[in-house]
C-alpha cells in the first residue's frame, strides 16, 4: 500500500511539473467561422483583465482654441506643426511630453534654456517621428483606418518603446580548424518567436528587407516553386510574432483549412497592409536616423530601434484595443500645409516589395534602395502621381486573351507609355515576366507565358528601346490560376 | 484485498537461477558477460536478469558509428552555444545541427554549412544499418523469425524517407531534418506549412489511424492480458497451444462487449501489422509531398476530399494582385 501511495504522489508531482507551463483554465472561446473548422480565437480572462491598465489610453487634455497667431509665427524651428495655432501646439506639446517621457519632461527633447535650440538629438528624432505618425494616419489608412495611432501608441509612457527590435549580429564563436555550431540563425530560445526553435530574427529580412514571406504553391501538383521548408520556417517564425504581438491564433486573419487562402477572415488583408507599413516606416523613418542616435541607443550590430507588430500592438488584437485617441489629436492625423518637406528624412516613397508570388515583382535587396526608377514608371503607368502607387504590385502590366500571344490596342498603349518613359530616363531599365492561367498542360503554359513575354520584347524594341535595356526574368510561378489577370506580362523597373 | 489483484504493478518476482538461453548454433562466437547479475529494481519493471548480452562485430560497429554520429551532434549544439556546457543544458531542447542551406542543393557543402549534417547523418544511418543485421542474424541465432527486424525496417523506411530519399528526388539537402529535440519537431510543422496542410494527405491520415489504432490494440491487449493474469493469462504461449480458462475468458469478455475477438495469437499479428503500416504509410506520405504534390489542401479541393463550406466572411481578394492600390 505505501509503494503505491509513493507512486501516486510522485506521478502527481510529475503532472504538477509538467502543467506548470500551462495557463490556469477555464478559458473562452470565440467562434469566428463556419461550424466544426476550428476557425475560433482562444482568450484567457484572467490576462486579458491583467491587460486592461496596458490598454486603456490616458485621458484627452481639453481641446485648445485654433484663434491667434500661428506657432510657427511665434516660436522658431518649428517645422512639422507651425500649421497650428500657438494654444495647440503647446497642448500637443505638453501631451507628447506625458506620452513619452513623463519622467524626463520637456527637457528630454529641449534645451530648457533655450526651446528652439536643435542640439538634443532627441530633438530631430522627435521631429521624424511626428513626420511618421502623420506619415502612418495620412498613408496607411488601409491599415490604421480613421483610428490611426499617435505618440503613445507604441511609447506608452516610455521614451523608447518597449517592443522595438535590432538584428540580431551573428554570434560570436572561437574559430577554430574544425569550425561546427553554425545554427543557420535559429535553434535558441527567443521571445520574439514564442520560445519556439524557429528563426530568432525574422525581421531583418522580411520586416526590413523585402523577402518574400509566402511560401505555399498555388496549385495542387508542383509546378516551379522552389520555396523550401527552411523558408517556411523563418515564415512560420515571423507568423509567430504576429501571433504573440496581437494576442491572437493563427485563425484570427488564416483560414484553418488553407494558410494561404484568402477565404477568411477579411483581417488577413489589413495584415498585409500592416507588413507593407512595417517595411516603410523601417526603411524610411528608422533607418534614416540610425547616425542620429548615440552609440549606446543602437543595437548590438549598430542599428536603430525598428518596428515590428509587437511595437504598437504590444499583445492587443488592435493597440489600446482600438481606442481612437488621434480624433482628440487632428495635428497628428497627416502633414500640415505649412510643414517644411525638407525636413523629412527622405521621400515616403514605398519601395516595390514583392509580395507572394502573385506579384512578382523582382525583390530589391532593401525596400529604399529602388525608389527613382519606381517613380518613373509610376508616372508612365498612370496609377496615380505618388511613387507609392506602384509598390507591392508590377509598375505597368499588359494583359492577354485567353490563350494568345497577340498584343490588342490596350497593350499596345501601354507599352508605348513604358517606352516613351524609358527615352526620357536612360538609366531605366525593365524587367519583363511572363505569365499563364492553369488552363491547359504546364508545358504549354510555360511555353505561352515565355511567347509573352518575347511578344512585349519585341514590341518594346520596336518603339525604339534598345534591346539591352530589357531583360526577360522569368517569375518564380509562371502558372497562376484560372483567373484572368494572369494572361498577361509584367514591366517591372529593374532596382 | 481485491486490490491486490489489480497487478497495475509488478508485486511480485520470482528469482531463480540465471538463465544463460538455448544453446547456440556452430560457429557463434559465444555470449559476452558470462554470469549475468539480478537487479531487484529492474525487475519490478521487467525481468531482474542482467546479461548475458551479445556483442557482434556488427553491433560494436553499428555502437562506433552511431556514438561517433551522436558525438557531432552532440559538439555542434556545445559549439552553438559558443562551448559554454551551462547553456548547453539550458537550451539543449532548443539546439540542433541543421541540414545545408537549400542553396548547396545535393553538393557536398562546407562542414559548418551542413557538411557535419551530412557526415553524422552518413554515420547514424549506418549505425541504423548495422544493427539491422545485428538484429536479423541474432534472431536467426535464436531460430526465431525476423518480426523485429522487419518491424524496424519499417521504421528505418521512414527515416530514409526523411532524410535521405525525398532530400535527393527533391534535389536539396536542406529538405531533410534537422537533429534536434525541439527544431525537429519545428520543422515538422513548417512542413506542413510548406505543403498545403498534412492534414489533407491521405496517406499521412492512414499513418494517424495506424498509430492511434497501435495504442488502441496495445491499451486493448495489455488490458486483456493483465485483466486474466489471475486465471495465468500472461502465459500467452502456452494459452495459444492449449487454450484455457484466461483465454475462454478474455475472449468471450469482447465477444459480449463488441461481437469479435482476436485470438491469443493473431493479437500479437494486429499489433504488428498495425505498428509496421504507421510508419510504412507515413513514409510514403512524406516522400509524396513536394515530388508530387505540391500543396496537399488544393489537391483535396480538386478530388473532392476537402468539403466546401457555406461563406461566413466578406469575401476579400489578395491585395497583392490588385493594381494600382496603395502601395
Amino acid at each position: 500500500m505505501t509503494s503505491f501511495r509513493y507512486t501516486a504522489i510522485g506521478a502527481a508531482a510529475l503532472a504538477c511539473g509538467l502543467l506548470a507551463g500551462c495557463e490556469r483554465p477555464p478559458v473562452d472561446t470565440v467562434q469566428g467561422g463556419f461550424r466544426g473548422t476550428g476557425m475560433e480565437q482562444v482568450y484567457n480572462p484572467r490576462i486579458l483583465a491583467a491587460q486592461v491598465p496596458l490598454n486603456t489610453p490616458p485621458p484627452p487634455t481639453p481641446a485648445a482654441s485654433d484663434d491667434g497667431p500661428r506657432a510657427r509665427e511665434v516660436y522658431k524651428n518649428v517645422k512639422v506643426l507651425g500649421d497650428l495655432s500657438v494654444a495647440q501646439f503647446t497642448r500637443l506639446m505638453v501631451a507628447m511630453t506625458t506620452w513619452v517621457s513623463p519622467e524626463q519632461g520637456c527637457g528630454y527633447c529641449h534645451n530648457l534654456e533655450n526651446l528652439a535650440d536643435e542640439s538634443k538629438y532627441t530633438k530631430g528624432v522627435a521631429r521624424s517621428m511626428l513626420q511618421m505618425t502623420q506619415h502612418v494616419n495620412s498613408g496607411w489608412k488601409t491599415h490604421v483606418a480613421d483610428t490611426g495611432v499617435t505618440c503613445y501608441t507604441c511609447h506608452r509612457g516610455h521614451p523608447v518603446p518597449q517592443q522595438a527590435w535590432f538584428t540580431q549580429p551573428e554570434p560570436a564563436r572561437n574559430a577554430s580548424r574544425f569550425t561546427m555550431g553554425d545554427d543557420a540563425g535559429q535553434n535558441h530560445p527567443n521571445g520574439e518567436v514564442g520560445l519556439t526553435s524557429l528563426p530568432y530574427d525574422p525581421f531583418t529580412s522580411m520586416l526590413l528587407g523585402g523577402d518574400n514571406i509566402r511560401v505555399l504553391t498555388k496549385t495542387a501538383l508542383p509546378t516551379d516553386n522552389r520555396r523550401s521548408i527552411k523558408e517556411a520556417e523563418w515564415t512560420y517564425g515571423l507568423m509567430i510574432h504576429f501571433s504573440k504581438a496581437l494576442g491572437v491564433n493563427c485563425t484570427y486573419c488564416h483560414n484553418s483549412r488553407s494558410f494561404a487562402s484568402w477565404e477568411g477572415p477579411p483581417q488577413r488583408v489589413n495584415a498585409w497592409y500592416g507588413i507593407r507599413m512595417v517595411r516603410d516606416l523601417n526603411n524610411n523613418y528608422l533607418v534614416p536616423l540610425t547616425n542620429v542616435f548615440p552609440r549606446d541607443h543602437l543595437g548590438p550590430g549598430g542599428d536603430v530601434a525598428k518596428v515590428a507588430c509587437g511595437t504598437c500592438h504590444q499583445g492587443a488584437y488592435k493597440p489600446l484595443w482600438g481606442a481612437k485617441m488621434l480624433q482628440d489629436y487632428p495635428a497628428l492625423a497627416g502633414p500640415q500645409k505649412g510643414a517644411t518637406p525638407a525636413a523629412a528624412p527622405k521621400p515616403p516613397a514605398e519601395a516595390p516589395v514583392n509580395e507572394g508570388s502573385a506579384s512578382p515583382v523582382p525583390r530589391p535587396a532593401l525596400a529604399s534602395t529602388s525608389s527613382a526608377p519606381v517613380m518613373a514608371l509610376a508616372a508612365v503607368a498612370g496609377q496615380g502621381a505618388t511613387p507609392t502607387a506602384v509598390a507591392g504590385t508590377s509598375a505597368a502590366r499588359v494583359l492577354f486573351r485567353l490563350d494568345r500571344t497577340d498584343l490588342d490596342a490596350d497593350a499596345k498603349a501601354t507599352i508605348d507609355r513604358v517606352a516613351a518613359a524609358m527615352k526620357s530616363n536612360r538609366d531605366l531599365k525593365v524587367n519583363l515576366s511572363g505569365y499563364a492561367d492553369r488552363s491547359g498542360g504546364l508545358d504549354h503554359n510555360l511555353d505561352l507565358a515565355k511567347k509573352r513575354a518575347f511578344a512585349v520584347r519585341d514590341a518594346l524594341k520596336a518603339a525604339g528601346v534598345d534591346e539591352d535595356r530589357v531583360v526577360l526574368r522569368k517569375p518564380e510561378i509562371v502558372v497562376g490560376t484560372l483567373d484572368a489577370d494572369w494572361r498577361r506580362v509584367d514591366i517591372t523597373p529593374v532596382p | 484485498m481485491g486490490f491486490e489483484y489489480q497487478n497495475i504493478f509488478t508485486s511480485i518476482q520470482a528469482v531463480g537461477p540465471a538463465c544463460m538461453g538455448v544453446p547456440l548454433p556452430e560457429n557463434e562466437s559465444p555470449r559476452t558477460g558470462k554470469n549475468p547479475w539480478m537487479i531487484h529494481l529492474l525487475g519490478r519493471f521487467g525481468n531482474a536478469q542482467i546479461g548475458p548480452i551479445h556483442l557482434s562485430g556488427l553491433a560494436i560497429a553499428a555502437i562506433i558509428t552511431g556514438t561517433l554520429s551522436i558525438n557531432i551532434m552532440g559538439l555542434n549544439m556545445l559549439a552553438s552555444v559558443n562551448w559554454d556546457p551551462i547553456q548547453f543544458i539550458r537550451q539543449l531542447p532548443w539546439l540542433a545541427l541543421e541540414p545545408p542551406p537549400p542553396a548547396y542543393g545535393l553538393k557536398l557543402p562546407p562542414l559548418n554549412q551542413g557538411g557535419w549534417w551530412l557526415i553524422a547523418g552518413f554515420l547514424l544511418t549506418l549505425s541504423i544499418f548495422l544493427w539491422w543485421a545485428h538484429l536479423y542474424r541474432r534472431a536467426r541465432a535464436l531460430g526465431m523469425g525476423t518480426h523485429v527486424s522487419w518491424a524496424f525496417a519499417s521504421a528505418i523506411w521512414l527515416y530514409l524517407v526523411l532524410g535521405f530519399i525525398r532530400p535527393v528526388l527533391m534535389g536539396s539537402w536542406g529538405e531533410a531534418v534537422p537533429f534536434g529535440i525541439f527544431p525537429h519537431l519545428d520543422w515538422t510543422a513548417a512542413f506542413s506549412i510548406r505543403y498545403g496542410n498534412l492534414f489533407y494527405n491521405p496517406f499521412h491520415a492512414l499513418s494517424i489511424a495506424f498509430l492511434y489504432g497501435s495504442t488502441l490494440l496495445f491499451a486493448m491487449h495489455g488490458a486483456t492480458i493483465l485483466a486474466v493474469s489471475r486465471f495465468g493469462g500472461e502465459r500467452e504461449l502456452e494459452q495459444i497451444v492449449d487454450r484455457g480458462t484466461a483465454t475462454e475468458r478474455a475472449a468471450l469478455f469482447w465477444r459480449w462487449t463488441m461481437g469479435f475477438n482476436a485470438t491469443m495469437e493473431s493479437i500479437h499479428r494486429w499489433a504488428w501489422w498495425f505498428a509496421v503500416l504507421t510508419t510504412l504509410t507515413g513514409g510514403i506520405g512524406i516522400l509524396l509531398t513536394g515530388t508530387v504534390v505540391d500543396n496537399w489542401y488544393l489537391w483535396a479541393v480538386k478530388h473532392g476530399v476537402a468539403p466546401m463550406y457555406p461563406a461566413v466572411w466578406p469575401p476579400v481578394v489578395d491585395p497583392a494582385t490588385l493594381q494600382g492600390i496603395k502601395p
